[in-house]
């Protein structure tokens, strides 16, 4: 035994060595191979993203095997009895095919359509993950960027390889991409010939999506999300606050091995979910809806949820005078709106969003420690009334689905979302930040009064109180880790001169931004706040609900507030003192 | 280096009392024993459950090779749909048993003592960035890019239009002929028969009962070279109205017979084929967005995102019977385009 691991190890340094000499390879090892990375389920949204990728590489490439790129007719003649003998494209033959003929075809297909599903689900919750938990502050607002091209890309990949199968219902999702690309002013005609290569459908559509689904766009993905990961290790991963966590280190656990298994094995559990899921679930079950013809369309058809929210737009706005007439050129806003100018308005907003951030608050610092959602609540706010339009539109884009499962009117509940998706976005906002400030306080009554342990304590004078217990340092920590955030303050209008500085509106602009995020607000407890809180009374017997923590401002809208502690400079601009970390 | 780059860090600044102004970090917590850390018992037993998961995913791998080659996907949806299952749940057991095995592993025997790493801030330091920016320096001179102004201005022409010769072909070809003007024209005419989609027959008047429903094509479509491309333009879904029902305007009473109306089929919103025909409100669904056209009443939009009623086809009969077109529609169809009315 002892002798043939001399021998297996004695092989390994020998290879090692052989690799080393050429490469150098040494060094990266001694670099990475005990690289730390912090732990937390929300972390795992980002891996998942990347195994369903690798999972959609593998399908897909024997998917290509079998797959045929054509538009050009046959006569079906197979194994599957119904479709004997109908004329259809070589793409949607094969297809059948694939699922009839080839043993474990069916599996790869459906594992594949499933990981384009799970693929695109987990890079929404993922970036939902860095956006509400402020991971993508400085350093990090360029791979925020990169991530947002991923999941544009990742869109654009999900819906070239539906439409691959050249079935009625992609043949129609195609129509309709043609219908809103002619939308387009001036070019949308030249657009439209562009993409098909003439006319509607023509038979160049499959071929160039098929060159685009199985190359272009994978290249793409394959190269950003090599430079997504090479910035996640170059800024060493985020970790969320906690006892030992600081804005100079990384806490967690090292590559190798714990990383190498985690992560590793848990491709293999995403792989094996997704096989699951593809041998017990049926999707796109093309054979039921047969090959593409411009006449027929089935009612309850339903595209892949990543595009349901253009779906839920287009069905929400009212087509009575939306088409205009300018000077004979026609614009249909009715379409346009709804398929380019909200798309756009949500995905700009998601694109810039760190820079917005950045700019209004004025912090140009670098950010390693996450927030907790509820010590942001603008951000967090906006974060939800961003999803809760996204879901109203996702909702409507399902209308005629609830109005058949519900036996409503379909014409009422379209009205009803178009009030819903105008309003409810505000509303979710405005909740949210009350929730998010009222959890704060919730932190403070806990730091400041201890955990409630139901033992009433009678004393001599009859007076009953609870006791409390305080909280260890470990666990009052998380509550007060994080630094107040105040409204920039600004210089006066005039200087001493009298005379009107350069830049001022521009900077009364941003104090009003930055007023809207950080007026309304709950500040940390300090030491001070908790020594005046315990020598209130002897025994802890300040009851919960005193109005301790009004004067902090507990946003009760509007107005300024007064503010315990000293102002802090600017935060982005002065120099202040820092500590070194060496 | 400006404090700028730095992070946010916690300052000690103290208030009057001596207090710290904030909470100072306490450190890391203190670290939790798990039972395999020190009971030579449990440490075996986590051992041996992830030696039974890997063997789990030896079984899973085992059994899919069985499936695929003594059940394969047959004649039948049934049929193929078991090979299907048993593809797949012995993937799963395969893929997912390894999973579960090495995170088991790195969860219950791998060293779970939290350590930390030192960051550092992304800028370079002032004397990196100089030497970048000499670097840069002297590489310019060297070139002399700076002295050499036309040498410049060939450059940067050459490297601009070197890619025409690959955009302009590009562009050239990938539109097909760029005749867009085809948009306005479908193959109905004068004369042409209205025939049954898909099968091609033609259509006498006396069939088209009140409350039918006909999709029809234009005769002789498949003859056509580009049949798929003018089928998705001249769809026409034809029903007949109850006169009393039926609302016409003076100069279209002509373009109807006898109550049959023949209307485009293709959603003026965004192209869909218009299907669902309701016989009682004579109302017509788009099955895609929801536009709803009237069809006793000029097909006009009354509810959904469509602006535009579909255009009608002008029909009348032959001397056989048959149902006939007039013209072509008399504006094109489907969804609305820049310069669809020039
Ligand atoms: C990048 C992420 C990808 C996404 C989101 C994606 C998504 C899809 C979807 C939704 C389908 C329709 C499947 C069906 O139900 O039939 C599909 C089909 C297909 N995909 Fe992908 N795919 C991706 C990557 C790839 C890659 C890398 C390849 C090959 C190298 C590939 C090859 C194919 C082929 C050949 C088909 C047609 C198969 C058929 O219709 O049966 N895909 N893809
Ligand atoms: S295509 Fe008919 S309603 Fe949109």
């Amino acid at each position: 035994m002892s002798t043939s691991t001399t021998a297996a190890q004695r092989a390994a340094g020998g290879t090692a060595d052989y690799l080393d000499q050429r490469t150098g390879i040494s060094l990266a090892v001694k670099n990475f191979a005990r690289k730390i990375f912090p732990d937390h389920w929300s972390f795992l949204l980002g891996e998942i993203a990347l195994y369903s990728f690798v999972v959609l590489l593998i399908t897909g490439v024997f998917l290509t095997l079998f797959f045929v790129p054509s538009m050009g007719l046959v006569e079906y003649e197979g194994p599957f009895a119904p479709m004997n003998g109908v004329e259809m494209s070589e793409a949607f033959a094969s297809t059948l095919d694939l699922s009839f003929e080839v043993t474990g075809g069916l599996l790869m297909r459906q594992i594949h359509h499933w990981a384009a599903l799970l693929f695109m689900a987990s890079i929404v919750t993922h970036m939902m993950r860095v956006f509400f938990t402020g991971a993508f502050r400085k350093p990090r607002e360029v791979n925020w960027l990169v991530g947002f091209i991923l999941m544009i890309l990742g869109l654009a990949a999900g819906f070239t390889g539906y439409s691959l199968p050249d079935d009625v219902l992609s043949g129609n999702g195609l129509r309709i991409t043609d219908g809103v690309v002619k939308s387009i002013p001036i070019v949308g005609s030249y657009m439209s010939y562009f993409i098909f290569g003439g006319e509607f459908p023509g038979e160049h559509i499959i071929p160039r999506l098929f060159t685009v689904h199985i190359l272009l766009v994978p290249a793409l993905i394959l190269a950003l999300i090599g430079l997504h990961l090479f910035f996640v290790v170059l800024h060493k991963h985020t970790h969320f606050p906690g006892p030992g966590r600081t804005e100079r280190n990384v806490v967690g656990f090292p590559l190798f091995p714990v990383y190498v298994a985690k992560a590793g094995g848990f491709f293999f559990v995403v792989f094996g979910v997704l096989a699951l899921m593809g041998g017990t679930m049926t999707i796109n079950a093309v054979w039921n809806y047969g090959p593409y013809d411009p006449s027929p369309v089935s009612a309850g058809a339903q595209p892949d949820w990543y595009m349901l929210f253009l779906e839920g737009s287009l069905r929400l706005m009212p087509g009575q005078g939306t088409e205009w007439d300018l000077w004979g050129y026609t614009l249909s806003l009715n379409v346009l709106i709804p398929a380019v100018v909200i798309p756009g308005i949500l995905f700009t907003l998601l694109a810039a969003y760190p820079f917005i951030e950045a700019w209004a608050t004025g912090d140009k610092r670098e950010h390693h420690v996450l927030d907790r959602p509820r010590n942001a609540p603008v951000r967090t706010a906006t974060g939800v009334a961003i999803l809760t339009a996204f879901f109203i539109l996702i909702l409507a884009g399902s209308n005629d689905l609830i109005a058949t499962h519900f036996a409503l009117s379909i014409n009422d509940i379209t009205y009803v979302f178009r009030v819903l998706f105008l309003v409810t976005p505000f509303l979710a906002f405005w909740a949210t930040k009350r929730i998010c400030l009222g959890l704060q306080r919730k932190d403070r009554e806990l730091v400041l009064h201890g955990h409630e342990t139901g033992r009433v304590v009678r004393f001599a004078n009859g007076e009953y109180i609870e006791v409390h217990k305080p909280l260890d340092e470990y666990e009052r920590w998380i509550r007060v880790h994080h630094e107040p955030r105040r409204p920039l303050e600004i210089e006066p209008a005039e200087d001493e001169h009298g005379v009107r500085r350069k830049g001022y509106r521009m900077d009364a602009i941003r104090a009003r931004a930055s007023r809207f995020f950080y007026e309304d607000r709950v500040e940390p407890v300090t030491p001070a706040e908790l020594a005046a809180a315990h020598s209130h009374g002897e025994h802890d017997a300040l009851p919960a609900g005193e109005p301790e923590t009004q004067e902090i401002g507990a946003g009760s809208g509007g107005g300024r507030h007064a503010v315990t502690g000293a102002p802090l400079p600017d935060e982005g601009d002065t120099p202040r003192p820092s500590v070194q970390d060496h | 280096m400006t404090t700028d780059n730095s992070s946010t860090e916690v300052e000690v600044r103290r208030d009057a009392s001596g207090l710290p102004e904030r909470f100072e970090n306490p450190g890391l917590a203190p670290h939790q024993e798990r039972m395999a850390d020190n009971d030579p018992v449990a440490d075996k037993r986590a051992e041996r459950q992830v030696v039974i998961l890997f063997a789990l995913s030896v079984l899973g791998t085992i059994g899919f090779l069985v499936a695929y080659f003594l059940v394969p996907p047959g004649e039948t949806v049934a049929s193929m749909r078991l090979s299907n299952l048993l593809l797949g749940t012995t993937l799963f057991l395969g893929m997912f048993s390894i999973g579960a095995a090495a995170v088991h592993w790195a969860k219950v025997l791998m060293s779970d003592h939290e350590r930390q790493e030192q960051r550092h801030p992304q800028r370079s330091d002032e004397k990196v960035r100089a030497e970048a920016i000499a670097q840069l320096k002297d590489g310019a001179e060297d070139s002399g890019i700076a002295r050499r102004g036309v040498l410049k201005g060939a450059v940067v022409t050459a490297l601009a239009l070197a890619p025409l010769s690959i955009v302009v072909p590009l562009v050239g070809e990938v539109g097909g002929d760029w005749n867009v003007s085809k948009f306005r024209h479908t193959l109905w005419k004068q004369g042409k028969k209205l025939t049954r989609d898909p099968s091609g027959e033609p259509i006498r008047a006396s069939e088209v009962t009140v409350g039918s429903v006909f999709h029809v094509i234009p005769e002789g479509l498949r003859d056509e070279e580009l049949w798929i491309e003018e089928k998705a333009k001249a769809i026409v879904l034809m029903v007949r109205i109850d006169p009393n029902d039926l609302t016409e305007r003076e100069e279209r009473k002509d373009w109807s017979y006898e109550g049959i109306v023949a209307y485009s089929k293709v959603c003026t919103h965004v192209g869909c084929p218009v299907a669902l025909y309701e016989q009682q409100t004579h109302h017509l669904l788009c099955p895609c967005h929801q536009s709803t056209f009237d069809m006793a009443n000029e097909a006009r939009v009354v509810f959904g995102p469509a602006s535009r009623p579909l255009p009608q086809l002008p029909i009348t009969v032959d001397d056989e019977g048959y149902l006939v077109a007039r013209s072509d529609f008399h504006e094109p169809i489907g969804p609305s385009y820049w310069e669809r009315l020039k």
